[in-house]
């Protein structure tokens, strides 16, 4: 079974000479078949999986157990269905506002999310929902904060930009202003003794603000445990990475801090999950056990979708692109194809779990458009501490209260 | 292999197509979003706005640029939003000036609201040429290449992102011709930047900063209401020998559309213009509020019947003196005293903040200068001082009922 799937997958080529897009999905390879459910057995990754910057190669050989494996994939199907919830619900104008999908980078939310302890502390710009679940909220408060209800986890106040959860702190609208927040959260865990990290996430774009290498000097400068994250999918909305970045091997930008990537002329594999999990992983130890201070990693990815609602992501990039990479590097098909090859899963428990994932998101959806708009009192709640306010704030003025008909 | 039948050719074409439609409504691209830029209906049927090719030409205060001194008559107009008049001035600003250069995030491919598009097209990428994701170097690069004599028409792509080169702007541009002794300048630098709400822009595409910025000594700060203001303001800004922040209202890109002359003019910066006539009541806007305000004039003079038994009678004949300010930084005080002079009140109209905001700095010295003049305190009517929620920004914005509401206020005083 496992010299089948090694044929297979040395039979094929990447494509040489693509335009800059070099992520895969399926180049991981297996060592021993799995039997039991919870049972770990071992995966080796490609040997030319990572490439590193002044810091040592992460281990190849990766453990899972097969219903770590299948919750992995029923974490990306639904995100990814409940993004496209979202993105219907923006076409019938139910969703007002800005809404930045991650249709396609499903692997590096999820895959973080099973190399890092629960009260680690992640940071990430507007392309935040499934964050935003996965570190503990729901898709229904996601949902519902995106129609601006009461039921959002925001209360409806935020949108899609500003959703929170006690160890995910958003969803930031103003690019790069995460960067330092992480930092600072950061030296708190360290100051405190708490053993987590902070991992600071932006994307290609953001990597060139001034304030994102303000926060790199002042984590080395100060050993904290901040793994910045860079989810390179290869444009800043309508600006290629090669023509916004001077060096777009973005795990090197760190200058004293090193860096963590995968190679074949390409970085950390955001659509190889097993590979972004040990990634994530090895960072966690380097900044956490080992305290050899901040890391940058660099994930590589594709979204599908434009920058936002508004963008078709067709007038920078062609539709052949979008299509190709779609349909031979997508995570979730990619990790699909493993689970069907080790015999984690067949093909009818997927469509299974499948089904289930439109459910939870449909049922989540509904739920969501109960819920009622947030009182016109919520206005004022919330800009200072509750009772601080000053009275010019607090509905003193006359003009606030006054009803017209 | 037989080729199929009539029939059997019938049901698979049915088939396909029924698949194919199935197809187009799984893939939800095939459905537009919304305009990002956002809608304001009620301005397409503004009086204030100039559709037509006489009332274009006749706009006050134009100072055409060209070398043709033949009458009016010749003079052509296009009918044009405010992106397009937007894009045109740029467009003559980049013919006329060899040493001019438009930059900024995505603009290249015409920018997030087309403003310049076709640039890079017409002019050279050399010219028109996109910028990393930085405001602050964005500032920066533009103050080098201004003090270096290059006209620098820089973009940041809204406004609400300008605060990264809020230091660059109030620390270097404004500051570089006093502190050296005139030796050196950056009165070639214009920051072009999309402003004010669109109606479901939230906490980052919605603020309106101007009121910032007016304490920057040394800038100027101009804010267009329409096409041909949009295209003769900004080929003011550019060339003048100042630092200039343009900021243009987003929402009207699309919905402000007129007759705007093709050829080269400009309109003065620093000089406020009187829309409307009156004599009860001075009411100053700029930006989108001054639609809003049209329309509370109307529901003044004649209200709806919901609103009949809110407007009395004796304030329904009353005429208000719209007037638009255009230029925040300097803002045109003699034209707001000769006018509060006259009527003895004044309303102020934005959509900032009213803490710390431009009509807090204009009601102090009105007070001050027509203070025996004065027949009622001077009103502003503003957002409010809170972030812009996601769902309610239609209460954030001072809409037509505030202003209404604001104006009997101060007329019944």
């Amino acid at each position: 079974m496992a010299s089948l799937a090694r044929v297979r997958l040395l039979g094929r080529r990447l494509p040489l000479g693509a335009r800059g897009v070099q992520t895969t999905a399926d180049t991981t390879q297996l060592h021993q078949a799995p039997s039991d459910a919870s049972e770990p057995f071992t995966l080796k990754l490609h040997e030319d999986s990572f490439q590193t910057y002044n810091c040592p190669k992460p281990d190849l050989e990766v453990q899972v157990t097969k219903s770590e494996l299948l919750e992995m994939y029923q974490q990306m199907t639904t995100m990814r269905r409940m993004e496209m919830a979202a993105d219907a619900l923006y076409k019938a104008k139910m969703i007002r506002g800005f809404c930045h999908l991650a249709i396609g980078q499903e692997a590096v939310s999820v895959g973080m999310e099973h190399g890092i302890d629960k009260n680690d502390r992640v940071i990430t710009g507007y392309r935040c929902h499934p964050f935003a679940v996965l570190r503990g909220g729901s898709i229904k408060g996601v949902i519902a904060e995106l129609l601006g209800r009461k039921g959002g986890m925001s209360q409806g106040k935020g949108g899609s930009m500003h959703i929170f959860t006690p160890s995910f702190f958003g969803g930031n609208g103003i690019v790069g202003a995460q960067v330092p927040v992480g930092a600072g959260a950061a030296f708190a865990q360290q100051y405190k003794g708490e053993k987590n990290c902070t991992f600071a996430m932006y994307g290609d774009g953001a990597s060139n603000q001034g304030q994102v290498f303000e926060a790199y000097n002042m984590a080395k400068l100060w050993n904290l445990p901040t793994i910045f994250v860079c989810e390179n999918n290869k444009y800043g909305m309508g600006t290629p990475a090669e023509r916004s970045s001077s060096n777009t091997a973005y795990f090197t930008r760190g200058d004293k801090i090193p860096g963590l990537q995968r190679s074949l002329r390409s970085q950390v594999n955001g659509m190889d999950i097993i590979a972004a999990k040990q990634a994530v992983a090895y960072a966690r130890k380097w900044a956490v056990d080992d305290q050899n201070g901040p890391l940058v990693l660099e994930f590589v990815t594709y979204r599908y979708g434009g920058h936002s609602m508004s963008d078709p992501g067709t007038t920078y990039r062609t539709r052949e692109e979008v299509q190709r990479m779609r349909s031979t590097q997508d995570p979730i098909r990619g990790l699909q194809r493993y689970l069907e090859e080790w015999g984690v899963a067949t093909e009818q428990e997927l469509k299974a779990i499948d089904k289930e994932a439109k459910a939870t998101v449909d049922q989540a959806v509904a739920e969501a458009k109960e819920s009622p708009e947030p009182p016109l009192e919520d206005l004022w709640k919330d800009v200072y501490f509750k009772g601080t306010e000053p009275q010019f704030l607090r509905g003193r003025e006359r003009e606030e209260g006054k009803r017209f008909y | 292999m037989h080729p199929p039948s009539s029939t059997a050719r019938r049901v698979l074409n049915g088939l396909s197509k029924h698949r194919l439609a199935f197809q187009r409504r799984a893939n939800s691209t095939a459905v537009e979003p919304p305009p990002a830029g956002g809608h304001l209906p009620g301005v397409a049927t503004s009086q204030l706005l100039r559709p037509t090719r006489d009332a274009a030409l006749r706009t006050p205060g134009i100072k055409w640029k060209d070398e043709d001194n033949s009458t009016l008559g010749g003079r052509e107009t296009r009918k044009m939003n405010t992106y397009q008049a937007v894009r045109d001035a740029m467009a003559i600003a980049l013919a006329k000036d060899d040493t001019a250069v438009v930059f900024g995030e995505d603009v290249a491919f015409g920018g997030v609201f087309r403003c310049t598009m076709g640039l890079a097209e017409e002019f050279g990428k050399e010219r028109v040429f996109n910028t990393p994701l930085t405001e602050q170097g964005i500032a920066g690069f533009g103050i080098g290449m201004a003090s270096m004599g290059h006209t620098a028409i820089a973009e940041i792509q809204f406004a609400d992102y300008i605060f990264p080169a809020f230091d660059q702007l109030v620390n270097e541009a404004a500051k570089i011709r006093y502190r050296s002794g005139n030796s050196f300048n950056v009165g070639k630098l214009t920051v072009r930047t999309p402003t004010m709400a669109v109606g479901h822009g939230g906490l980052y595409h919605s603020q309106s900063p101007e009121g910032f910025f007016m304490a920057g000594s040394g800038l100027k700060i101009v804010i267009p209401r329409s096409p041909i203001q949009a295209k003769g303001l900004l080929l003011g800004a550019i060339r003048d020998p100042n630092p200039v922040i343009f900021m243009e209202p987003k929402i009207l890109y699309r919905s402000a559309v007129e007759q705007v002359p093709i050829d080269d003019f400009e309109l003065p910066l620093g000089k406020a213009e009187v829309l409307v006539p009156g004599e009860d009541l001075t009411l100053v806007t700029w930006g989108t509020p001054v639609y809003h305000c049209e329309t509370a004039l109307h529901v003044l003079r004649s209200p709806s019947e919901e609103l009949e038994s809110l407007i009395p009678t004796s304030v329904r004949g009353a005429k208000v003196e719209l007037i638009d300010l255009r230029s925040i930084l300097p803002w045109d005080m003699e034209t707001i005293v000769e006018s509060v002079n006259r009527t003895g009140r004044l309303v102020i109209v934005h959509e900032a903040g009213a803490i710390g905001g431009v009509g807090s700095e204009i009601a102090s010295e009105i007070q001050k200068r027509c203070f025996l003049k004065l027949n009622a305190p001077v009103r502003r009517v503003t957002g409010w001082d809170i972030p812009v929620g996601l769902t309610y920004e239609k209460f954030h914005i001072p809409d037509a009922i505030r202003v209404v509401d604001a104006i009997i206020e101060t007329l019944t005083y």
